[in-house]
């Protein structure tokens, strides 16, 4: 489901159409909306690096200075050093409060590379402190975007955090860059993260009306359904720490909206994702309550248990049997010669079986079976 | 002693904090405290592992909440001494309890945003030299404490996150370490606590010093909840995890201990 998000975002738009926007929405709960969001740039970088000639990006950085207090303190002469290109396509946004400048800035840099003959660009706007604090140590997990030979003239964008913007400016300025770039024709794909609990309601949810894919984070298990201080709690919450669920909804054209969920697990600094029913089967399996008795069978003792013959079952092998009532000598016609034959034969046959001859002594004898058993008591 | 009191480093992977490595990134560090357990001591231990003797790491403090002479009769009891710090340029302190008052004077939000950009083109300036003084030290900016920050600047949250963004975009480009305080029972009425979560969202390690869920005792002084995230490492030690403990301050140590291990 992850990758059906990148694939996706890697298709890019229609013509006529607006872009494919994703959100991403994480919470204080389960904070992984970052690994997410660098998984999907990922994912989209190395689809964008696989089908294409020559890899360049462009990092639009606003995350170092995004009120541009460091210009002014160099112009100052108060500090020296700038801060550290980490790569030579980084320019840096130093006012992220005036979005329509933002905005120029974006398709600034986009259609520089369009000058240099490139036929798509993508931009990556980094006001995420984790991810260029990531480059700047070296995780080399991230590549970040580039263009693409084979495509048309568009560019991939990816906002860092919607929240760090939203702090500085009102939601319909952010509303309307994001409704901006995905209706602007060099945009392919927009994606941005957005953390729901700095929010009102409604200002998430004005975001995620300009989304055509909302993924949301949330947490495996709510810790509030136990009392707060045992160490069940602390295992509990730190396994909310490493994993988490993962829902998408996608918005179709024809207004169909289909949900999926999925869950994921962090680690190594990457982010795993797998389908929920293998992990539903292995919770419901710890949820069976520890008893000595053990309750499942293993797939031996199933083989073993269907190999048992029920009793009645072996006797004859296979054969119908004949069990003898009492009344069938009155009954049948043949009822003269049977007896004595049927003994003989079943004697030459299975000799080495136990068996109960019974002789009635007279048929006037009425069958055992109508006899009241407790006739000779007196009570 | 020596053992009791490692079961906080050992929480806060104390030797990943002093020693600057290259896969090892920078840390931000939270520490959450209410009106019952004060969460100073936990500024006060770290501070005092950053300076000992054995590393050449440097502290830069900007205290909103007591003056420098407060800090240094803690750390002196506990063996550090800051004067001598202050003096070798190790430990640099920033008074913000009077004079330097960010935004007050003149217009509210101009000089609101020019008090705290004043203070950070200190911060960095600081941070520059003594990084430029030994290439190999590890630099710790503390903030003391992130709620009477929020006072100075007239309650605006906004300033004050952005100070705080500016302060790590630091630790990107120079390494340092980033080490608040904040009180949290302030902000429990709010709906949406920005300064707080905000943090959180940043923290790499967040310390939550409660009171006791099971209530008063006398020698229990409270717990210590450590979330150490730590999934962006390069090697090893990636997993997060999570310890709850409980300690008890004397005089001049604090004692950890884990839940009914004592009687």
């Amino acid at each position: 489901m992850a990758e059906s998000v990148s694939r996706a975002l890697r298709d890019g738009a229609l013509d006529g159409e607006h872009a494919p926007a994703l959100a991403i929405k994480d919470s204080g709960d389960s904070p992984f909306g970052l690994a997410v969001f660098s998984h999907v740039l990922t994912q989209l970088a190395s689809n964008v690096l696989a089908g294409k000639s020559q890899s360049r990006f462009v990092v639009l950085d606003c995350y170092t200075d995004p009120l541009g207090w460091k210009e002014r303190l160099m112009e100052c002469g108060s500090i020296t050093n700038s801060s550290p290109k980490v790569s030579v396509n980084t320019s840096l946004c130093k006012d992220i409060r005036d979005l329509d400048k933002l905005f120029s800035l974006i398709l600034q840099q986009g259609k520089g590379f369009l000058g240099e003959g490139k036929s798509r660009f993508s931009v990556a706007i980094d006001s995420e402190p984790g991810l260029s604090g990531r480059k700047a140590h070296g995780g080399g997990s991230l590549c970040l975007i580039d263009e693409r030979a084979d495509l048309d003239l568009m560019s991939n964008l990816s906002l860092g955090k919607v929240s760090e913007m939203l702090r500085h400016t009102s939601t319909s300025s952010v509303a309307g860059l994001i409704s901006n770039l995905r209706s602007h024709n060099l945009v392919s794909c927009v994606f941005w993260l957005l953390h729901s609990d700095f929010h009102e309601i409604r200002v998430a949810a004005a975001l995620e009306y300009l989304s055509s894919m909302l993924a949301s984070i949330e947490q495996m298990t709510r810790p509030n359904d136990v009392p707060r201080d045992n160490s069940q709690n602390i295992s509990l919450l730190e396994h909310n720490y490493r994993r988490g669920k993962f829902h998408v909804r996608f918005k179709r054209r024809n207004g169909r909206v289909r949900v999926m969920s999925e869950e994921f697990q962090v680690e190594q600094s990457r982010i795993k994702f797998m389908s929920v029913s293998s992990e539903d089967g292995t919770i419901a399996q710890s949820l069976v309550p520890k008893v000595q008795f053990n309750l499942q069978l293993s797939e031996k003792e199933k083989v073993d248990r269907a190999k048992v013959v029920l009793p009645f079952e072996h006797q004859g092998n296979g054969r119908s049997i004949d069990i003898y009532d009492g009344r069938r000598s009155l009954n049948d016609g043949k009822s003269d010669t049977m007896p004595a034959s049927s003994e003989k034969v079943q004697t030459n046959e299975d000799s080495g079986r136990g068996e109960i001859i019974y002789f009635r002594d007279s048929d006037d004898e009425m069958p055992d079976s109508d006899e009241d058993p407790d006739d000779d008591l007196d009570i | 002693m020596d053992r009791s009191s490692s079961l906080l480093d050992e929480a806060l992977d104390l030797d990943g904090l002093t020693t600057p490595s290259p896969s090892q990134p920078a840390r931000v560090v939270l520490v959450e405290d209410c009106v019952e357990t004060s969460g100073a001591f936990i500024l006060h231990h770290l501070m005092k592992r950053f300076l000992s003797p054995h590393s050449s790491n440097a502290v830069v403090f900007v205290a909103f909440a007591h003056p420098f002479s407060h800090y240094e009769r803690i750390l002196r009891k506990m063996g550090c001494n800051l004067v001598v710090q202050r003096d070798n340029n190790r430990f640099l302190f920033f008074d913000m309890l009077m004079l330097e008052c960010p935004g007050l004077d003149g217009g509210v939000g101009q000089s609101i945003e020019s008090g705290l950009f004043a203070l950070y083109g200190k911060i960095q300036k600081a941070v520059e030299v003594s990084s430029l003084a030994e290439s190999k030290r590890n630099i710790t900016v503390m903030i003391d404490d992130l709620s009477l920050m929020e006072v100075a600047a007239n309650g605006s949250s906004n300033h004050v996150m952005d100070f705080l963004h500016y302060c790590h975009t630091l630790t990107t480009q120079f390494g340092c370490s980033l080490v608040t305080l904040c009180h949290e029972d302030i902000y429990s009425s709010t709906e949406r606590a920005t300064i707080p979560l905000q943090v959180e969202y940043l923290a790499d390690v967040i310390i939550k010093a409660e009171p006791l869920a099971s209530g008063l005792a006398t020698d229990v002084h409270g717990q210590l909840t450590v979330l150490n995230k730590g999934f962006y490492d390069g090697l090893g030690s990636s997993r997060s995890k999570m310890r709850n403990f409980h300690y008890r301050i004397k005089e001049n140590i604090v004692e950890y201990f884990y839940p009914g291990s004592r009687t």
